[in-house]
């Protein structure tokens, strides 16, 4: 694919990691010894049954959590040696974040929730900027409308708008379509697909929905915390 | 700078959306009532001080044996004070053929310098109030002096060798004593008349005096600049060492005020506090998803410090406009109290606000605020993840020292600073401890009633720390509420009695036993009662238990004053309507046996003496043994004759006795005091109805002070239990849409809400009840050296209290939350 001829190298790299907890029936392990890599602009499916640890993988790999033991790169820093602050600068220069329960702001409105990230990197003008990508995800005419106007669909289309701001290296996204009946979700994966191949951004995208697996350049499949299987999509 | 930036402009995005709204008033209402309350206190307390300085004629009364040096009274003028003279001395006055001896005072024109003399024209008629001096050549006699030389009005009297004639009866100045002591009628003459009578020259007693007014603080600045320079044989006296009964009222309202101030600040702490916590509750998920998007800690942390600033800045300037608006208002209702010449407001309140706001936001909202750095990221995907709680001891501390900062104005003496924070950290961990227990036990009762029942105490249990911490907060502020409403209670009833129009206006001392038939027929056929004469025999100390009262030691240096100073004894077959036997028991009324003694509390108190112990008196040259059979509590405040000791009938037989008598005359029927005066001359009558209406306008000033203070409190309370339920009112709003959703009706929804809120109240009820009882206690009898008894009450009002406004405020910040349409809620975010 032409991602691959753009460049090889490796944007996130998870080395061996494993996540307990504590339960009250004793320490659980929720994810054990995990490892793979992810090169720049791949597009990558993380599926697998409910429980199976994919939102945890997430939040590993994007710094929010720490693994037990094990470690991961992103964009050449190792998170493990980065204190929450360190992890936190990490994400605002190379991260996006597509929630299934959009996790907008609910005091600001649709164009204040996109300027948010911008305005935290310190962007010269957040507002311009996002004005613009406002319209790429087509609410042009309801940007000054707070998340309670907005529809779920209308909710996510912000968030991938607040996502993108940024053109974030690596764009996480958990279950995006959860919360959309089938029509909506496949209009915000189509966007999402395309704001990718734009910006050409690295996606790593938890979905249980196998038809959308299939449109990425890999699966990863996690059953019980392992990583069961690792292929190359169209293989 | 980038997170200042976002601080400043994400500040109006959190004002447009109403996140802030509720800390911003509770900061705000803080400042407005600290503002208002501050300026109450301070001015009324300066009204009702300024009233007892009355007793001085002057803000300060400098006083020798020698004249006062003219440089003191130019020092004066430097500090825009006025100033006026008096020389006061016994001297012999003659009125044709006969004379008395009498006080003269002699006063330069602008005296007096606070309060009025007031004089009339007939012997015991009405009176006016003057504001001149007597002109030269005239003088005002009082009625007694008048009586004793048979003279009148319009009569001329011989003083030294000037003629002066009485132009009116002297009936009232401010400074005249209201103790026995100054026996001696009393004249008042125009001081440039005194050289000529040559009365002054070498050895004769003058008492000089440079009488000092002015604005307080020109004149403590004055006295803190001459203090060190004064000579000894100059003494300064303020007015704490004037009138005792109109400085006990004066002092207990200042007290009561610095206690309401005290209740505000921390009522205010309260309200912050909860509506802190709130704040950053609602900030919990957008803090976490700042950080998801990269906000570093620092950031997060300055724009909270960015944003609590602006919030101070903006609370002081709302908080000042209500406070300014109800101090014009209050001045405006109270201009009759507060004197003109008082010190305007000026920016110091503006200034103080800011202060204080500083600190309660520094001290109660910042460690929530804090606590939001720490929020985890990993919260946008695992929504019960909560930041760790914020060190209790940085909480603990932060909020100890802020209160100390703001007692610190209104209490300022060190110890009683300590004294005071310690009791409050006392009741807090207490209220925290035994809220928790309620609420614990309260999961007892789920499986009782109904579904709306079960949610309300499953609820109340489930957030137990938080419950808990809204017990405290319901409870601390019931607490506060309950113990100012008793304390006020307490001291309105005490000056009730003082302000009762049957309280005697007139005293009549010095009555001769052979007299008493022949005074009591003078009343009797004017139509007056009969009044009620109280033996009173001179006499001095010598023994307790065998020692000698000179080498004795003593608890209190005020009992060996008591036991060393000459003693005015009386007796009594009954127990006196204004007396209280609170220890041992009272005599029978034919009680004929050894002789025995009743003490007064606080005397025997002082002295350390108690039931059963044996004093003995030197009387007439005689020794009298008594042992002490009960102790009494007596209401001075009553204005009836009092003794310290009095004791049982018979035991003072045959000793020269003399007896007093107090009793209320009308205006029109005191004309019967000229025919007694002139047939009794050696009685003195003492009329003091105008020291009573100098007292009652202390009182009726320090009342209304109190009560205007206390419906500023009351609301600053009513806001914490709003402040508090609003804390909760969020996740109120989300569950109650779920389960409207699930089908459960509106009504069912309501009831449990309700009962979640009774059942807070209910425990803050409890809590609060118990917590003002033992307060109550405390400063009854330390703060205001009132009686404390307990009242059931209370506790029945306390709990109707914490139930009723509880549930009114959880009524309605709840009833929003359940009106509106489940899917309004269930939509947002
Ligand atoms: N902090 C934690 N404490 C206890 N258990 C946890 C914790 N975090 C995750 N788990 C458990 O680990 C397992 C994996 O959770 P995770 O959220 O990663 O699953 P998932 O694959 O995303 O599932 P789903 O498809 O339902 O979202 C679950 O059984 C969850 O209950
Ligand atoms: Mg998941």
């Amino acid at each position: 694919m032409n991602n691959d001829l753009r460049n090889g190298a490796t944007v996130l790299a998870a080395l061996g990691i494993s996540k307990e907890v504590s339960s009250p029936e004793g320490p659980l392990t929720i994810l054990s010894d995990v490892t793979f890599s992810i090169q720049s602009g791949e597009s990558v499916a993380v599926v697998g049954p409910s429980g199976a640890g994919k939102s945890t993988l997430l939040a590993l790999l994007a710094g929010l959590d720490l693994p037990t033991s094990g470690h991961v790169e992103l964009n050449g820093h190792n998170l493990g040696k980065l204190d929450e602050d360190g992890r936190a600068r990490v994400r605002a220069e190379s991260v996006g974040f597509v929630f299934q329960s959009f996790h907008l702001v609910p005091s600001l409105n649709a164009l204040e929730n996109i300027m948010l990230p911008l305005e935290l990197a310190g962007a010269g003008d957040p507002r311009a900027a996002s004005l613009a990508i406002i319209e790429q995800v087509g609410l042009s005419e309801r940007f000054k409308h707070y998340p309670a106007q907005l529809s779920g669909g209308e909710k996510q289309r912000v968030a991938i708008a607040r996502a993108f701001a940024l053109e974030p290296a690596v764009l996480f996204a958990d279950e995006p379509t959860g919360n959309l009946d089938s029509r909506t979700g496949s209009n915000i994966m189509k966007l999402m697909f395309e704001l990718n191949q734009e910006s050409s951004t690295t996606l790593v995208l938890v979905t249980h929905d196998l038809s959308l697996a299939e449109r990425c350049d890999r699966v990863l499949t996690l059953e019980g915390g392992r990583l069961v299987s690792d292929s190359k999509a169209g293989s | 700078m980038k997170a200042i930036t976002f601080a400043l402009r994400s500040f109006g995005r959190e004002i447009r959306s109403g996140e802030v709204i509720v800390l911003l008033a509770a900061v705000a209402l803080a400042v407005g009532v600290l503002t208002a309350v501050g300026f109450l206190t301070d001015r009324i307390g300066k009204a009702v001080a300024r009233q007892a300085n009355e007793v001085l004629a002057a803000d300060l009364r400098l006083r020798s044996q020698e004249p006062v040096p003219e440089s003191w009274q130019d020092a004066a003028a430097q500090y825009n004070l006025q100033t006026a003279r008096t020389q006061t001395f016994p001297s012999v006055v003659f009125a044709g053929e006969l004379s008395a001896l009498a006080t003269i005072k002699a006063v330069s024109d602008a005296y007096p310098l606070r309060g009025a003399v007031r004089v009339s024209d007939t012997l015991f008629g009405e009176q006016r109030t003057v504001d001149n001096v007597p002109p030269r050549g005239e003088v005002w006699a009082d009625g007694a002096f008048l009586a004793r030389v048979n003279a009148d009005v319009g009569d001329t009297v011989q003083l030294g060798e000037s003629e002066l004639r009485v132009s009116a009866v002297l009936t009232y100045r401010p400074d005249q004593s209201v103790g026995f002591a100054s026996l001696a009628p009393s004249l008042l003459v125009n001081i440039a008349d005194i050289p000529a009578t040559k009365l002054i020259g070498d050895g004769s007693r003058v008492q000089y005096a440079l009488l000092v007014a002015g604005r307080d603080d020109d004149v403590d600045e004055f006295y803190a600049a001459v203090e060190d320079d004064l000579p000894d044989a100059i003494r300064v006296s303020d007015r704490e060492d004037g009138s005792e009964r109109a400085y006990r009222a004066a002092d207990r309202a200042q007290r009561f005020l610095s206690l309401t101030a005290v209740i505000s600040v921390l009522l205010s702490a309260v309200a912050v506090a909860m509506s802190a916590r709130r704040f950053a509750h609602r900030r919990m998920d957008t803090v976490a998803l700042m950080k998801s998007l990269g906000a570093t800690q620092g950031f997060v942390i300055t724009v909270a410090i960015v944003q609590l600033v602006l919030l101070g800045a903006l609370g002081v300037l709302i908080g000042s406009a209500v406070g300014y608006a109800a101090e014009e208002t209050l001045a405006w209702v109270l201009a009759d109290i507060i004197a003109a010449d008082l010190p305007p407001v000026g920016l110091m309140p503006v200034v103080l606000a800011s202060g204080s706001a500083l600190v309660l936001l520094v001290g109660f909202a910042l460690p929530s605020l804090l606590q939001l750095r720490n929020t985890p990221p990993l919260r946008i995907l695992r929504h019960d993840m909560m930041p760790p709680a914020p060190s209790r001891l940085l909480v603990a501390g932060l909020s100890v020292l802020a209160v100390a900062a703001l007692l610190y104005r209104a209490v300022s003496d060190p110890w009683m600073l300590v004294i005071l924070l310690a009791g409050i950290v006392v009741i807090a961990a207490a209220l925290y401890v035994v809220g928790r227990l309620l609420v614990a036990s309260m999961g007892r009762f789920r499986s009782g009633v109904g579904v709306a029942w079960r949610y309300g105490l499953a609820n109340v249990a489930r957030r137990g720390r938080a419950s808990a911490i809204q017990v405290v907060a319901f409870g601390l502020g019931l607490t506060m509420l309950l113990l100012l409403t008793i304390v006020r209670t307490d001291l309105l009833q005490g000056w009730s009695k003082t302000l009762d129009e049957d309280a005697p206006n007139h005293f009549m001392i010095n009555i001769q036993p052979h007299e008493l038939d022949s005074v009591g027929g003078i009343f009797e056929a004017a139509g007056i009662e009969r009044p009620e004469f109280v033996p009173m025999v001179r006499a001095r100390m010598s023994t307790i238990n065998g020692e000698d009262v000179k080498t004795r030691s003593y608890p209190d240096p005020g009992g060996e004053w008591m036991a060393n100073r000459e003693a005015n004894l009386s007796f009594a077959a009954n127990l006196s309507s204004t007396n209280e036997v609170i220890d041992g028991e009272w005599w029978p009324p034919d009680y004929d046996g050894p002789p025995l003694v009743s003490v007064e509390e606080e005397a025997a108190l002082e002295t350390g003496i108690g039931i059963g112990d044996k004093l003995v008196f030197k009387v007439a040259g005689q020794d009298i043994e008594l042992t002490i059979a009960s102790i009494r509590r007596v209401n001075w405040d009553s204005f009836q004759p009092n003794f310290f000791m009095v004791l049982s009938p018979g035991a003072l037989d045959n000793m020269p006795t003399t007896y007093i008598s107090a009793l209320k005359l009308p205006q029109e029927q005191k004309s019967v005091l000229v025919s007694l005066v002139r047939k009794h001359p050696s009685i003195s009558v003492i009329d003091i109805d105008a020291i009573l209406q100098q007292v009652r306008g202390i009182i009726d000033k320090a009342s209304l002070a109190v009560q205007a203070v206390f419906v500023f409190t009351l609301a600053a309370g009513i806001a914490v239990l709003f402040a508090a339920v609003q804390a909760t009112i969020d996740e109120r709003r989300f569950e109650s849409a779920m389960l409207r959703a699930l089908g459960a009706p509106r009504r069912t929804v309501f009831a449990g809400v309700m009962t979640e809120f009774g059942a807070l109240g209910l425990a803050a009820g409890v809590l609060a009840s118990a917590g003002a009882s033992i307060l109550a206690a405390i400063v009854a009898v330390q703060l205001f050296e009132l009686p404390y008894s307990f009242n059931p009450w209370l506790w029945v009002s306390g709990i109707a209290a914490g139930v009723v406004l509880v549930c009114a405020s959880g009524f309605v910040a709840a009833r929003g939350a359940v009106n509106s349409p489940p899917v309004d809620v269930l939509r947002a975010a």
